[in-house]
């Protein structure tokens, strides 16, 4: 009798489906998974360690670095937990600003997703269609701080600026003529403001054409439907958070249940899942963009009615304006001590926790009461989703790791730090 | 064909007799079929080439993109960059692979797929190879095609070319049964197995009579058939949503050490063999060069548009669906298609045997 073995495939670290370096041993049996062992660590960069040596505001923008489709909300954690250990108020305009751009990021997380998830399964055309509705809040982000990815925009005490007054527009080109410009430029006659109204206005449509060609979808049901459950104990056994949580039932939203900034003044729902499988993972996240769309258009209105000072006039921890800085010697002295030797946090500790659109994002900072952080430890949610893959890949097959990998919507930036 | 035979005798008629002597009437069946062969396959490989171009710019069209249009006017000297590109570079042996088998598995690829096109008839008459039992030698040898894959995936010495190749293995085998009762049908109301006198019995009957020929074809009388075929050829060639043994997200293929012209002539395989299965189904279901109206002449054209509207078929598919678990591929050619063309057999052949035969 010839004995049978079961055989190892080594899936990543360069694999199309492993997003980023994810590298699993897989252990099959035919094409069956009998074990997966994820493997971490091929992104590590020492956020954590290097933090320890950098002055509070020049950790910052590395927290861009850490889950880089969603930047703008690592930044958010980072700079609550600063607020909170400095003590300091921040405007409610800025409070407004940042929900506003946590809101579209959650929007940008959860298009990606939904492009890599659908490239995964199989479905190629959806990450042309994302990407088509990212390059236009891309352009948001890129309007109000400079740049695309790695916005660097959020400050402890508020925000970098206040919103822009035009959007860029279209230049003319061998490939642009008049017409094209035209339609291109449409919604970017005005300000950042009108340009994110009309995207609200059309972006639901988007979603549904997104519904139309997945949700109902035979093929896409049969590879979604009750591929990598996760009981509602067992979710919170894991230490899962955010929409994976979610889709196992149960309704944690920090949003709701811890509020931050100004959750607790505006009105949206929150979905939540009852088999906790890949599809009601899928549903939830779907209808995370509606809501977060609906959250993107009260912030609008408000930020339009009602104008006002973007960050903190404490003058230990904030940037001074321009005309105060060049005129007054007190501003003078207060921007060269903040970009010389930064701003001194008192002696304590802080776990400061926001809904990231993956999870809880948290960032728990100690300091000694020195211009730069004792330890700072990242909680990022994709750790503990990741840690679950041995048992939610059990008996599936090796077209279902790629769908779960999908559907655990992992980025290696976070979870190796 | 005939007018190659009559061109080729002209030229060369005398100063064959005068070089082979009393060889030359069977020197010149081989010369002519070689021309002949050089007649298909040269256009043939051109509309390989050229269905790769017409795939990225339709699902670039659909996805919201332009697709290649930076070789030549509109990207139409694509296909020759790519072509260029991949026989200039290396054939990677790895160093684990059984090299002879490493090497021949794309000969098997790509040789029954153009084999195959020596019994298709383009018009009425125009065909190369008139076997009676033309589907059968047909079906015999697009069926090697599979060792292609399975050889592929065997030899390269890599776990995801081996799975890939297994897979296919299964699929391919699954989806000829499939094919093959769907076929099976259709032989039985043209009572012939030759291709052409398939196509000229769609010619006939009630409909064809009042002049709407298109009615008469056997897409409709057995239209579930038909489904099941159509089904069945985007399975057969490995296509999307079938595609798992290529399945660039999962194990990303049977052909994944190859590169060069090696991985070139899968690729040609694929595309080659698309063509085929499509021109099959036109010819089998939708009439061939019939035209689909009594007023409108038959000819080579009708053909055409019907193969172009089956890839474009093809690649609407590709660009909309999602991709099928392997288990549920099984599950669907074995338990749907199968009971389904087994069951029309019954139908059609009790239909036959009924006064209320279409097909007498």
């Amino acid at each position: 009798m010839p004995e049978f073995r079961n055989y190892h495939l080594n899936f990543g670290p360069q694999h199309p489906a492993a997003h980023g370096v994810l590298r699993m041993v897989l252990e099959l049996d035919g094409e069956v998974v009998v074990g997966a062992d994820p493997h971490i660590g091929m992104l590590h960069r020492g956020t954590e360690k290097l933090a320890e040596d950098k002055k509070w505001m020049q950790s910052l923008p590395y927290m861009d670095r850490l889950d880089y489709v969603s930047s703008m909300c690592n930044e958010h954690a980072y700079c609550l937990a600063i607020e909170k250990l400095l003590g300091i108020d921040v405007p409610i305009r800025a409070r407004y600003i940042r929900v506003l751009f946590d809101e579209i990021t959650r929007i940008l997380n959860h298009l990606l997703w939904i492009g890599s998830h659908g490239l995964d399964v199989g479905a190629m055309s959806m990450v042309l269609y994302a990407f088509r509705e990212r390059e236009d809040l891309l352009d948001c982000y890129e309007a109000v701080s400079g740049t695309r990815v790695h916005a660097a925009y959020y400050r402890p005490g508020g925000v970098y600026r206040d919103l822009p007054d035009t959007m860029p527009k279209y230049a003319e080109s061998k490939w642009k003529n008049a017409e094209k410009l035209d339609r291109l430029n449409a919604a970017r006659s005005g300000s950042l403001l009108d340009f994110i109204d009309d995207f609200v206005a059309r972006f639901p449509k988007r979603i549904d054409e997104y519904e139309t060609l997945l949700t109902e979808n035979r093929i896409w049901k049969q590879r979604l439907v009750n591929v990598g459950v996760v009981s509602r104990t067992r979710a919170l056994q894991l230490g899962f958070s955010g929409p994976m949580l979610r889709a196992s039932g149960v309704e944690w939203d920090l949003r709701k249940t811890q509020p931050y900034e100004v959750y607790d003044r505006l009105d949206f729902g929150v979905p939540v899942g009852s088999v906790g499988d890949c599809y009601d993972r899928y549903l939830v996240r779907v209808e995370e963009m509606r809501q977060s769309t609906r959250l993107v258009k009260q912030c609008v209105d408000w930020l339009r009615a009602n104008p006002g000072p973007v960050a903190s006039d404490d003058c230990k921890a904030v940037v001074p304006p321009r005309a105060e800085m060049k005129s007054t010697i007190e501003g003078m002295i207060r921007h060269f001590k903040l970009f010389s030797e930064g701003f001194f946090v008192p002696e304590g500790e802080v776990y400061s926790a926001i809904e990231h659109p993956k999870g809880e994002f948290g960032v728990y900072a100690v300091s000694d009461g020195a211009n730069k952080p004792y330890r700072l430890k990242i909680r990022s949610p994709g750790f503990a989703h990741l840690a679950a893959i041995g048992e939610m890949t059990q008996g599936h097959m090796i077209a279902d790791v790629v769908t779960i990998i999908g559907s655990l919507d992992i980025v290696f930036g976070e979870i190796d730090r | 064909m005939r007018v190659i035979d009559d061109v080729l005798a002209f030229v060369l008629g005398g100063i064959g007799e005068r070089v082979f002597g009393t060889m030359w009437p069977s020197v010149f069946i081989a010369l002519a079929t070689l021309v002949k062969i050089a007649c298909i396959v040269a256009p043939l490989m051109l509309s390989m080439a050229y269905l790769t171009l017409l795939e990225r710019k339709i699902i670039g069209w659909m996805q919201a993109r332009l697709g290649p249009n930076r070789v030549g006017p509109f990207g139409l000297a694509q296909p020759l960059a790519d072509g260029l590109k991949l026989l200039f570079k290396e054939i990677v042996i790895p160093s684990g692979a059984d090299k002879w088998v490493f090497l021949a598995a794309p000969v098997f690829a790509i040789a029954p797929a153009l084999a195959a096109w020596a019994l298709v008839p383009f018009d009425d008459g125009l065909v190369l190879a008139d076997v009676n039992a033309g589907l059968l030698t047909l079906m015999a040898i697009t069926s090697i095609g599979v060792y292609g894959v399975i050889l592929a995936g065997w030899s390269s010495n890599s776990r995801y070319a081996f799975l890939g190749g297994m897979r296919s293995a299964a699929q391919l085998i699954s989806y000829e049964v499939a094919m093959g009762l769907a076929l099976v049908v259709v032989v039985m109301v043209s009572n012939s197995l030759n291709l052409g006198d398939i196509v000229r019995s769609q010619g006939k009957g009630l409909f064809a009579d009042a002049g709407f020929s298109v009615f008469s074809w056997n897409w409709l009388p057995l239209f579930p058939v038909f489904i099941v075929y159509l089904v069945s050829i985007v399975a057969e060639t490995n296509r999307a949503p079938f595609d798992m043994a290529e399945g660039e997200s999962e194990i990303i293929g049977f052909h994944l050490e190859y590169s060069g012209l090696a991985f070139a002539l899968f690729y040609m395989a694929e595309y080659a063999s698309m063509i085929l299965c499509s021109t099959l189904a036109a010819l089998l279901f939708l009439g061939g060069w019939l035209s689909p109206f009594g007023f409108v002449p038959d000819g080579f054209h009708w053909l055409f548009v019907k193969v172009f509207v089956i890839l474009t078929g093809f690649l609407w598919i590709r660009a909309t669906f999602p991709r099928y678990r392997y288990d549920q591929v099984m599950r669907l050619g074995w338990k749907v298609f199968i009971p389904i063309t087994l069951l029309w057999t019954l139908v059609v052949g009790a239909w036959m045997m009924s006064p209320l035969s279409v097909w007498k």
